[in-house]
């Protein structure tokens, strides 16, 4: 009993993960979930997937949290020099590629799957997906992670081109909720990154606030609802 | 402006009392002493010229390429020892793919003058390798639109509206002023070209010579390429005719 808490516990932390990346008419919207799993425990429920790479690229990582934490952050910098280097902020695409480079060259090692967004002047708003084994594909949409499984359909019918900024989060918000529905490895809280010509706006969803679907049930009354009484009580004990 | 620097000019690692480094002033004259090459920079893309002083009768015409395309975007003229400009156009070739692979997009104009003017600028630095002999007229077409750099021995590079290195590059600096640019075509570029270097050859001191020229503008589809065939001969035609009207004056 020992032997095995101490296997999962010490299991290297995963994304169980569902992640998202959709172009919208003037930007992309970037969404994920915030589950942070070793085996069956949830390490961290409120972790942050999507993180900057520069001020208008954001990457969603997903798989190993160290793989992807680690690519992320050598992007960042070969980035950071690049911009110094052109005198401009870097495109969508330069900061997709040098990902997708990290990935392949280092495939025997890494495991993560990670979704690049962001805006630039040249290109607008574009989504690059690069899975497992660092292929690059640019597409108007992109899904990853293991809650990505349950949404192949769901895109393939809810997906139009040329959605509005709020259709698109919409979308995104919806979708992630739906994965977490179904997937063990995803929960907690779904957050959105807007990216635009204007700027980026980060949106948070509590767990509580997301629709519920199917048989999905509503939160019961709570014995943790003893303890917020406004003054403390000791606990009657018979 | 030019002086002996006798006993400081033997090492390009040594600076004279006046703070010259002679060796690199002398690789400017190989450059100096070689046939004119010409740029300019149109408002729809870039045109360069060679005048190719032909050293021998027996040579094949087409021989001897002074104008090289670097990556689909842009090219290079050269002036100066050919050996030496083989060199830097081979350098520049492979740091325009290094930087493909790297970011996944062409290299920018701008940083491809930067990394030839550092690599000439490179070997100035060492006892022993020799300073490059040659100076290059580099022309290319990015996001930004047309851009015209000269990179000389001593590693400077500099962005032009219009540049002029080798033999009879006073008279074409003056002829390409005269140029307004902002309006011409490259169309009308690669006459304006001809005519400036049929117009500075001088046929005492030089034997015959060859016109290559080249050009990156929105008609070739933003690549770099030989100037067509029957644009080339319109612009030698307009040359020569403009040559005559002078002469008989």
């Amino acid at each position: 009993m020992n032997m095995d808490l101490k296997k999962d516990l010490d299991a290297p932390h995963s994304m169980g993960t569902t992640i998202i990346g959709v172009t919208y008419n003037g930007g992309v919207v970037l969404g994920a979930d915030s589950r942070t799993s070793t085996g069956v425990y949830v390490a961290n429920r409120a972790s942050d997937k999507i993180t900057q790479l520069t001020d208008n690229v954001y990457v969603c990582r997903s798989g190993s949290a160290a793989d992807s934490q680690i690519v992320s952050d050598y992007v960042r910098y070969f980035l950071h020099q690049h911009t110094i280097q052109q005198g401009q902020p870097a495109t969508v695409k330069v900061a997709a590629n040098l990902v997708r480079l990290l990935s392949y060259n280092n495939k025997d090692i890494l495991q993560t799957g990670m979704i690049v967004g962001g805006w630039d002047k040249y290109e607008g708003g574009k989504i690059y997906g690069i899975p497992l084994g660092g292929t690059i594909i640019e597409q108007p949409f992109s899904i990853g992670g293991s809650g990505s499984s349950y949404l192949y359909g769901f895109f393939d019918q809810a997906w139009k081109e040329g959605m509005t900024k709020d259709e698109a989060e919409q979308l995104v918000v919806k979708a992630v909720s739906l994965a977490i529905a179904r997937d063990g490895a995803s929960g907690g809280v779904v957050r959105t990154v807007i990216i635009n010509s204007e700027g980026v706006t980060r949106n948070f969803y509590p767990g509580d606030k997301l629709p519920l679907w199917h048989e999905e049930l509503e939160p019961q009354n709570s014995l943790l609802d003893i303890l917020n009484a406004s003054s403390p009580e000791p606990m009657n004990i018979q | 402006m030019s002086s002996i620097g006798t006993g400081y000019d033997l090492s390009v690692t040594t600076f004279s009392p006046d703070g010259r480094v002679f060796q690199i002033e002398y690789a400017a004259k190989a450059v100096d002493n070689s046939g004119t090459v010409i740029g300019i920079k149109c408002k729809d893309g870039v045109v360069m010229g060679v005048e190719k002083l032909v050293a021998s009768k027996m040579m094949l015409s087409g021989s001897n390429r002074r104008i090289h395309s670097v990556h689909r975007h842009s090219g290079m003229a050269v002036a100066g020892l050919a050996a030496d400009g083989r060199q830097i156009v081979a350098r520049a070739k492979s740091e325009a793919t290094n930087y493909e692979s790297v970011y996944g997009e062409a290299i920018p104009v701008k940083e491809l003058a930067d990394r030839v003017g550092s690599y000439v600028h490179l070997c100035t630095l060492y006892w022993w390798l020799r300073p490059f002999g040659c100076g290059v007229i580099l022309g290319g077409y990015d996001r930004e639109g047309p851009q015209l750099y000269m990179v000389e021995p001593s590693g400077v590079s500099y962005r032009y509206f219009g540049a002029a290195i080798g033999k009879g590059r006073q008279a074409a600096k003056t002829e390409i002023e005269k140029l307004k640019l902002s309006e011409l075509t490259c169309r009308q570029g690669v006459v304006e070209v001809a005519k400036i270097i049929y117009g500075i050859h001088d046929e005492a001191k030089d034997k015959d010579f060859e016109l290559e020229m080249s050009w990156v503008c929105d008609e070739s589809n933003r690549q770099h390429k030989k100037v067509p065939e029957e644009l080339l001969e319109e612009a030698k035609a307009a040359a020569k005719a403009a040559l005559e009207e002078m002469d008989a004056d």
